[in-house]
């Protein structure tokens, strides 16, 4: 496969590590509630096994070190889009 | 006998003559010739016996969808078995051997088997070796799987030297027949970066193998001047004697390029290539191969495809018989009738199997249409064939014609279906090929060859101006228009007689309508019952003919029938050559740490731990067992001082002004309030509260800190803190990065390590127990203005040091350190020691961090911080996580102390059970993680984890070792045995 890097192009997949769906940007920040393990269990473990387009986090351990989200759709393994996990984090509102 | 079946011509070259041999007797071909064609010129049919029947066999085809003639090449290492004879190139010296025989090729004992054949039809794995049940491992399975198989591989390394390579072009054009030069002369044309593959040695594909004339020359003629005008083209790489073998995800192909012929000229030059070939568009010209009919007895050496007849005819000038018969089904087996008489080759008979007038006269031959050919004669040689009529014919060669199918198996790699044509009776592309793929020609059932060229010329030049580049004007080549016609023809009802489908795996007609019968409707079904198709030639001449069977038995149409998947490789490669330079001690880079060239120097004993080559001990003239060693540099350590290489633990710098606060959240244990030059110990959790990683980080500065990791998880807690901090939470001012390489750190450790640095480190630094107490860190230069990092923590439990100088300065610094440490006999330890030590003061390492353990379960519970969020807190918190008959790591000792003293090994891997309890998996209460000979104490000692060990402190258990056969009592300690309240740390 090649990943479309947004900053340094295409690059072989041989060059990233995979971690897993892009839903794990999506950390509870609700430590101190009661839901807390409740959405810390549905965050960590419960999945979406998607046929199709996919939301998934690769790191470029080969390369700048940057982890990106890279839309897949997993019947044609077509790459779609490929953005900087950081830019993606940002624009869901996380921060610090 | 003397190359009996050559004939003047053909594309080899007859002035130069080659010697080999086969089964140990000395023959000669041409060069230009393949095993195959040798062994033909030599009439040599019989080369080999089958897999299951051990029944003689023959050359069936001219190319890589060989079944039956796959051979033993070359002796000793070097041997290769498998290897089809109808790719191999000739070469002096070449040896061959046929396979799957016992005593002569001639006379087989194992052919016995053949009459036993009732017994063995599909299935009969499944069926009659089920009873009884004990027989199967000791004598059915090895019988069977000494009378069936291939070749014998020779047992040793493989010598040869293989290789990757990595290509890019615009446009990749697989086959380099009629089609392929059309299309890549159009596509090279228009500037666009071209790679034309052909599996053959020779480009130009059946082009070589035919008569027809294009543009008015010989068609070889033709596609030798087109490849050599290619050849000068900048922008073309020719890649001849290459297969592609699979089509990848986004324009990648794999490539086996064979350089055989370079890697015997040089032994250091690689045998095979294998390239990863990245392009934007690929046109598919991979021709087509003939199949079969199965009628009675069709596998008799002898018995041929009619198109492979042609290619020995006209590539190799081999004449395969003296009386050559045609069985066919389709206009194009007239033209082997053609090309035989043409050339002066007695034609007998022509049988057709459809009912219509002659496609043309052939001289000499008598003509049968609408008959079929029902049954063969002869043991090692075709010698008579029986038609439907009830005639019988003479003959010493029969080529059969079952019809062409596209070499359409990349178009499915994607998982693509091919369809079904019934007007040429095959299966076809369908529009589901790869992404950026493209098919022309007979690949894509063009059959006639005048309309195949014009498709790959216009396929050429679309493909590329899809691209942006504009192609020439040229026009495509020209040849005569000959039609082809085709009738589907699968099984000929044999009475008794059994009629081949798959050569290679024995599969008979009889076995597909078993498995019919016996309830196997899907194709992917009848394919795993029969193993049609499962041998090296993956069914390339079998597996539409199974299908065509398979529709007949059960009523169906062949589109309902459906096919089985072609999934890569296309042809067998060799693991060698996936494996390519990354052998041995280049399976992947060896680390080495700073003070590797000083160890050698001292003798040091090297252990691998993951890339790394770290000193495991330095033994001394007169130790000549491993622990006498290890127990001195144990002993030294705690009585004076030893140092210790610890370059590999992973280090990162991290600095800005959110790292506090980001350490806070990645560590369970509060960071954020750590004053500079203070270090921390700190236990990383995975988010689902089991213990990642544990190492120490210093605060160098108010914006900077570095941080250590195990050696084992370095890569993966870097990795985790990128993606904490990117994924996370991006906006904190953090800055890392990974300085493990960048500093040599070594550990001094022992009741005299301050001594001894204080001999290195400048005045100006005041490393006194007051000034630099335990846990403290900070930045100094020694001797003279070294920049240096030291940090007062202990790994061993003595009074103890780490200090990281830039690598560059690492050799020096061991040299410097032993030198000044000579006054107090300080000595290197290895990881031997540093085991021993870390045992003893009860440190867990990576045996106790195995993924399963909480904090609590390591007995740091007490230091979870309760009020911070933290990766892994919430999760960590679940009732499940904290019970107390959780495996918890405590310490072990023997009751008897001198237990295992004799036995040469630890307690490690013993597992944990109640005194009067039976070992078994119901009563296992744990197991010893870690365990050593502590010299200090004089016996063995032990980590490991036991149901709620934390409360079972004086408690006796048993460590059982199955294995090795030990039961000894242990009582269970705090994991701290030395050194309990850490006095030693703080002097």
């Amino acid at each position: 496969m090649i990943i479309n890097h947004p900053l340094l192009g295409p690059r072989d997949s041989e060059e990233f590590v995979y971690l897993g769906s892009a839903d794990l940007i999506n950390r509870p920040t609700n430590w101190e509630s009661e839901e807390a393990a409740e959405d810390f269990y549905q965050y960590l473990y419960i999945r979406e096994n998607i046929a199709g387009d996919n939301r998934e986090l690769w790191y470029h351990e080969q390369g700048d070190q940057s982890w990106l989200v890279v839309t897949r759709c997993t019947l044609t393994h077509e790459i779609k889009s490929v953005e900087l996990a950081q830019d993606v984090s940002r624009a869901q509102g996380r921060s610090k | 006998m003397s190359q009996i079946n050559r004939i003047d011509g053909g594309l080899i070259d007859q002035t130069k003559s080659v010697s080999f041999a086969f089964n140990g007797q000395i023959l000669r071909g041409y060069e230009g010739d393949t095993l195959a064609s040798a062994l033909l010129a030599n009439n040599k049919h019989l080369v080999g016996r089958s897999f299951k029947y051990h029944r003689p066999r023959g050359i069936v085809t001219a190319g890589s969808e060989e079944p039956n003639a796959i051979m033993e090449i070359g002796h000793g290492a070097y041997k290769e078995p498998n290897t089809r004879a109808t790719i191999t190139q000739l070469y002096n010296g070449l040896e061959a051997n046929s396979q799957n025989h016992r005593g002569p090729l001639d006379f087989d004992f194992m052919a016995i088997t053949d009459f036993f054949s009732p017994f063995l039809s599909a299935g009969f794995y499944y069926k009659t070796f089920m009873w009884p049940k004990a027989f199967w491992e000791k004598f059915y399975e090895p019988v069977i799987r000494h009378s069936a198989g291939l070749g014998k591989l020779s047992m040793l390394e493989d010598p040869d030297t293989y290789d990757k390579g990595f290509r890019y072009c615009d446009i990749l054009i697989i086959g380099a027949g009629a089609s392929g030069l059309s299309a890549a002369l159009t596509a090279a044309e228009s500037g666009a970066r071209v790679i034309l593959a052909d599996e053959d040695f020779v480009m130009g594909g059946r082009l070589n193998s035919e008569t027809n004339e294009i543009d008015g020359i010989k068609g070889s003629e033709w596609a030798k001047q087109a490849v050599a005008k290619l050849a000068v083209m900048d922008n073309v790489t020719l890649m001849v004697d290459t297969t592609i073998f699979g089509a990848y995800d986004h324009g990648i192909y794999g490539a086996i390029e064979n350089r055989a012929d370079e890697a015997r000229a040089d032994s250091s030059k690689p045998r095979q290539v294998n390239w990863r070939i990245y392009t934007k568009r690929t046109i598919l010209c991979a021709g087509a191969t003939e199949r079969a009919i199965a009628f009675g007895n069709n596998d008799r050496p002898g018995i041929m495809m009619a198109g492979a007849v042609r290619t020995y005819l006209n590539r190799f000038a081999v004449a395969t018989g003296q009386s050559i018969s045609i069985y066919t089904n389709n206009d194009d087996g007239w033209q082997t009738a053609k090309d035989l008489t043409d050339k002066g080759v007695n034609v007998v008979a022509v049988i057709d199997s459809r009912s219509i007038d002659p496609v043309m006269s052939i001289e000499g031959a008598e003509i049968f249409m609408g008959t079929d050919v029902t049954d063969t004669k002869g043991r090692r040689a075709i010698k008579s064939i029986t038609l439907s009529n009830g005639k019988t014919i003479n003959t010493d060669t029969l080529a059969v014609s079952g019809g062409w199918n596209p070499n359409l198996h990349l178009t499915c790699h994607h998982r693509g279906i091919p369809k079904w044509n019934e007007e040429l009776a095959t299966f076809l592309p369908d529009s589901s090929v790869p992404v950026g793929m493209s098919v022309a020609g007979r690949a894509k059932g063009t059959m006639v060859l005048a309309d195949a060229i014009v498709e790959g010329h216009n396929e050429g030049s679309a493909v590329a101006l899809d691209l942006g580049f504009k192609a020439g004007d040229s026009k495509p080549a020209t040849t005569a228009s000959v039609a082809y016609n085709v009738t589907a023809k699968w099984g000929v009802p044999s009475g008794k007689n059994r009629a081949w489908v798959d050569y290679q795996n024995d599969v008979t007609a009889k076995d597909i309508k078993l498995a019919n019968q016996e309830g196997f409707k899907s194709v992917e079904h009848v394919k795993r019952y029969t193993t049609l198709g499962m041998a090296t030639d993956q069914g390339k001449t079998a597996n539409v003919l199974a299908i065509g069977i398979m529709a007949d038995n059960m009523d169906k149409s062949i589109e309902d029938t459906g096919t089985t998947i072609f999934r890569p490789p296309y042809n067998p490669v060799a693991m060698g050559a996936f494996a390519g330079r990354r052998r041995g001690m280049e399976f992947y880079p060896t680390r080495y740490t700073p003070t590797h060239k000083w160890s050698e120097e001292q003798n040091a004993i090297f252990v691998e731990v993951g890339m790394w080559y770290r000193s495991q001990w330095f033994p001394q003239p007169g130790e000549t067992f491993w622990r006498d060693s290890v127990d001195r540099e144990v002993r030294q350590t705690r009585e004076s001082v030893g140092i210790c290489d610890v370059t590999t633990l992973g280090k990162i710098d991290l600095k800005g002004t959110d790292v506090s606060e980001f350490l806070n959240r990645l560590y369970v244990n509060a960071f954020a309030k750590v004053p500079v030059g203070k270090t921390r110990y700190g236990l990383m959790l995975r988010e689902d509260g089991i213990a990642m990683d544990d190492g120490t980080t210093a605060r160098l500065g108010e914006n900077h800190f570095v941080m250590t990791t195990t050696t084992a998880n370095a890569v993966n807690v870097y990795r985790h803190m990128q993606f904490c901090h990117q994924c996370l939470w991006p906006d904190l001012d953090v800055h890392m990065i990974s300085v493990t390489e960048q500093y040599a750190q070594y550990a001094v450790a022992g009741p005299n390590s301050r001594k001894l640095l204080q001999k290195l480190v400048d005045p100006e630094h005041d490393i006194s127990n007051e000034a630099f107490p335990y846990m403290g860190a900070g930045e100094i230069s020694i001797c003279g203005g070294i920049p240096a990092r030291l940090f007062r923590i202990s790994f061993s439990g003595e009074l103890a040091y780490e200090i990281a100088v830039p690598t560059r300065y690492g050799d020096s610094l061991i040299r410097v350190l032993m030198e000044a440490g000579k006054e107090f006999n300080a000595i290197p330890y290895g990881t031997e020691a540093l085991g021993a030590m870390r045992i003893e003061k009860g440190h867990a390492a990576g045996p106790e961090l195995n993924g399963q353990t909480s904090a609590y379960d390591l007995g740091m519970g007490g230091m979870v911080s309760g009020k911070k969020d933290f990766i892994g807190y919430t999760l960590g918190l679940r009732e499940g996580m904290q019970r107390n008959d959780r495996m918890q790591m405590v310490g072990f000792k023997p009751v008897n102390k001198s237990a295992l003293l004799d036995a040469g090994h630890s307690m490690a891997g013993a597992h944990l059970v109640n005194l009067r309890d039976k070992p078994d998996t119901f009563t296992d209460q744990g197991w010893i993680s870690s365990s050593i000979y502590s010299p200090i104490f004089g016996h063995y000692i032990g980590l490991g984890y036991i149901k709620g060990g934390h409360s079972r402190k004086g408690e006796t258990v048993r460590a059982v070792d199955l294995v090795r056969g030990q039961d000894i009592e242990v009582e269970i300690v705090s994991p701290h045995m030395y050194d309990p309240e850490g006095e030693c740390l703080r002097v």
